[in-house]
C-alpha cells in the first residue's frame, strides 16, 4: 500500500495544545511540509515567540530556541550570524510581532538579515485571553475594548506587511490566509519560497498569515474561518507586497 | 604578543575579547562605553567575525541570546541605562543556560544621570539585576591590565558555567589609556557546547531546546535547584581578591575597581603617618570575598571602611561578611564626582582620631 498522506518528519509526535478549530494547527503543518520537501530539518533553527505558539519548540522537530516577547528577529539574527548555513525561521503571533515586538521586526527587515518571518495574525492576544492587539480591528470586541476598538483612543489596526514593504531590505513580504483549500495551498507556495530565498541568501523574506482565534472571538471553528474571510481580508488584503526577484 | 603598548581601557577590552575567541559583538552607543563597539567595528571583520549595531540595547542582548544559542562566543558592551535595558535579555540568557559576556562602564545614575565615572550599578549586578532569582560572576579590574586579563577570563567562565558574566568598570578605567600587555591567559578545560543549537541531524545528540519556559512548577522548581548549585560552586571556586592586609592592621579599607586605585595612593599616605591601615580589593564583586574579608578583621581592627562611588551599596555586603561586631562606614561620592587621595586620606585621618565612630 502507497503512503499518500503523513506527518512531516518536521513536526514531533506531540499533540499540539492548540484550541479547536485554530489554524495555527495549519500553519505549523505547512512549515514542515516546506522544511520537508526542502530538504533541510537537519540545518533548520526555529525561534518560538511569546504567545500561542510559545511551545513551538515542542512541536517543531528542529533546533529550537524561545525567545522573549517580541526579540525572535533579534534572536534569529545572532543564530543567523553564528552560523550562516543555518537555516533560521522565526513564528511569531500578531502581539509578538506587531505590538512589542515593533523594533526588532522592522530592523531585521532594514538589515535584510537573511532570516524566513512566519508571522500569524488573528487580530487579537490569544494566549492571554483574548486582549486588544495592534491588528485588531475597529469596533472589535476583546476583554481590553468592550465597547469595540476605538480608533479615537485606541489607534487603527497596523498592517504590517504594507508596513515593511517600504523599505528597501526585505525579499519578499507577502499576505495569505488559511480560511479555506485554495488559500492554505497558496499559503504553502508563499512559506516555501520564503524558505527557499534563505537558502538562496536572497535576504529577508516574510509572510503574514491570517489566522482564526474562535476561542476568543466567541465563534465555532466554521464562523471563525467565515469571519476571516469577510472582515480580516478587507482590512488585510492578500497579495504580494515585495518581491524583489518581480523587479 | 608581550610588547607593551598603549592602549585605552575600552580598547584594550575589546581586544581582549577578540582574543580570547570572541567572533560575535552586539551593541548600541552609549557614552562612556563608545569605544568597545568602534574597536569592535573594525576589527571583527579583520579576524572573520561579526559586529553588528543594533537598534537598541534589548535587541542587543537578544542578539546575544541567539548567539549564545548558537554555540557563539558572544560579547556585548553597554553603560547604564543600556544596561538596565539589557536585563529583560540577561534573565532569559541565565534561564537557557547560556554562556555570553556583559560589559558596564558604569556611569553616574539614576534615570540618565551623567557620564562620569560611577560605581552605583553595584546592587544591580550583584543580585542578577533581571527579574528571577539568579547571579552571575562580577569581574571588577582596577587597571587596564586586569581588564584585558579578566575579560578573557569572563569568557572561559561563561562557558564553563554556561552562564553570563558581568565585566564591571566605570568610566575611568574605559577613558583611560596604560600600557599594557596583550598576553594570552591560561585556559581553563572546558566542555564541548554539544547542548548548541547548530541543526540537528535526528541521532548523534538530544533536540536543541534553548529555553527558559518551564510551565510546570515542580519542574521549574528543579531547574531553580540546579541553577543555585552552579552558584554555589562559583562561590566555592571563583572569589578573586588582592589583599594588603598587615597582621597588625587596625584598621581596613574595603575598595574595588578605579577606587582601590585612589584609595591604595590615600593608604600609602596614612601609614608614612604611622597609621596601621590594610586594604582588601574585590576583584570579584559576586562572589564576593567574604572569608577573605573575614580573615583580615583580627580583634585589633577598630574599624571597616568602604570607599565607594555609591551611597554604600558594598557596605551591605561587607557587613554581611563580617557582622556588626567592628563598626563600619562608607566614604562615598556620588554621582560621577571622584574623590582625590588627598579627600580620602584626610577620611582615614578622621577615623584615626576616633571622630567617624
Amino acid at each position: 500500500m502507497a503512503i499518500v498522506y503523513q506527518k512531516p518528519k518536521a513536526l514531533t509526535d506531540k499533540p499540539f495544545h492548540y484550541c479547536p478549530g485554530c489554524t495555527h494547527g495549519i500553519i505549523h503543518r505547512l512549515v514542515a511540509e516546506c522544511i520537508d520537501e526542502l530538504g533541510i530539518q537537519d540545518r533548520t533553527i526555529g525561534v518560538a515567540p511569546v504567545g500561542c505558539a510559545v511551545f513551538a519548540y515542542d512541536y517543531f522537530n528542529v533546533d529550537m530556541l524561545e525567545a522573549a516577547h517580541g526579540r525572535a528577529p533579534a534572536c534569529a539574527t545572532g543564530v543567523k550570524r553564528v552560523n550562516p548555513n543555518n537555516i533560521v525561521f522565526t513564528y511569531q503571533g500578531d502581539g509578538d510581532l506587531a505590538s512589542i515586538g515593533c523594533a526588532e521586526i522592522v530592523h531585521a527587515a532594514n538589515r535584510g538579515e537573511n532570516i524566513t518571518v512566519i508571522f500569524v495574525n488573528n487580530a487579537i492576544y490569544g494566549m492571554t485571553g483574548g486582549q486588544m492587539a495592534p491588528t485588531t480591528l475597529v469596533g472589535q470586541v476583546t476583554t481590553t475594548s468592550p465597547y469595540g476598538r476605538d480608533p479615537m483612543s485606541a489607534g487603527y489596526p497596523i498592517r504590517i506587511s504594507e508596513m515593511l514593504s517600504q523599505l528597501e531590505g526585505p525579499a519578499l513580504v507577502e499576505r495569505v490566509s488559511v480560511h479555506d483549500v485554495k488559500n492554505v495551498v497558496n499559503a504553502k507556495r508563499a512559506i516555501k519560497k520564503a524558505f527557499q530565498n534563505q537558502i538562496d541568501g536572497k535576504g529577508f523574506s516574510l509572510v503574514e498569515v491570517l489566522s482564526t482565534c474562535p476561542t476568543n472571538w466567541g465563534k465555532t471553528p466554521q464562523e471563525a474561518l467565515k469571519w476571516l474571510q469577510e472582515n480580516m481580508i478587507p482590512q488585510y488584503p492578500l497579495g504580494v507586497f515585495k518581491d524583489k526577484e518581480a523587479k | 604578543m608581550n610588547e607593551r603598548i598603549l592602549m585605552k581601557g575600552n580598547e584594550a577590552i575589546a581586544e581582549a575579547a577578540i582574543m580570547a575567541g570572541c567572533r560575535q559583538f552586539f551593541g548600541y552607543p552609549i557614552t562612556p562605553q563608545n569605544q568597545i563597539p568602534e574597536y569592535m567595528s573594525k576589527r571583527m571583520p579583520q579576524v572573520g567575525g561579526t559586529f553588528l549595531q543594533s537598534e537598541s540595547e534589548v535587541a542587543a542582548i537578544n542578539m546575544v541570546y541567539g548567539a549564545a544559542a548558537a554555540g557563539g562566543r558572544v560579547m556585548t558592551s553597554s553603560s547604564s541605562p543600556g544596561i538596565s535595558l539589557k536585563q529583560e535579555g540577561i534573565s532569559y540568557i541565565v534561564g537557557a543556560e547560556l554562556p555570553a559576556v556583559i560589559v558596564n562602564i558604569v556611569r553616574g545614575g539614576p534615570g540618565l544621570g551623567g557620564i562620569q565615572p560611577a560605581q552605583c550599578d553595584y546592587y544591580q549586578a550583584t543580585r542578577g539585576g533581571g527579574h528571577g532569582d539568579y547571579r552571575m560572576v562580577v569581574l571588577a579590574p582596577s587597571t587596564v591590565q586586569e581588564a584585558v586579563e579578566l575579560t578573557q577570563e569572563a569568557f572561559d567562565i561563561a562557558d564553563y558555567y554556561r552562564n553570563p558574566v558581568m565585566l564591571l568598570g566605570d568610566g575611568m578605567i574605559g577613558q583611560m589609556m596604560e600600557p599594557v600587555t596583550m598576553k594570552p591567559i591560561e585556559k581553563r578545560e572546558l566542555p564541548e557546547k554539544t547542548w548548541a543549537a547548530t541543526g540537528w541531524d535526528g541521532k548523534s545528540r538530544p533536540r536543541a531546546i534553548l529555553n527558559s519556559l518551564f510551565i510546570d512548577p515542580a519542574v521549574l522548581e528543579q531547574h531553580n535547584l540546579k541553577l543555585q548549585a552552579k552558584y554555589a560552586a562559583m562561590e566555592k571556586d571563583e572569589v578573586r581578591v588582592e589583599i594588603d592586609c598587615p597582621e597588625d592592621s587596625e584598621y581596613i579599607v574595603v575598595a574595588y575597581g578605579t577606587m582601590a586605585r585612589i584609595a591604595s595612593k590615600a593608604i600609602s599616605m596614612a601609614r608614612a603617618e604611622g597609621m596601621k591601615i590594610g586594604m582588601v580589593r574585590p576583584i570579584t564583586l559576586w562572589p564576593f570575598p567574604s572569608q577573605a574579608l573575614k580573615n583580615c578583621v583580627t580583634d585589633k581592627v577598630k574599624h571597616v571602611m568602604t570607599v565607594e562611588l555609591a551611597a554604600g551599596q558594598m557596605l551591605d555586603d561587607v557587613r554581611l561578611s563580617i557582622g556588626n561586631n567592628v563598626p563600619t562606614s562608607c566614604y562615598s561620592r556620588l554621582g560621577g564626582m571622584v574623590p582625590t587621595s588627598r579627600e580620602i586620606y584626610e577620611q582615614f585621618m578622621k577615623l584615626g582620631k576616633g571622630g567617624n565612630e
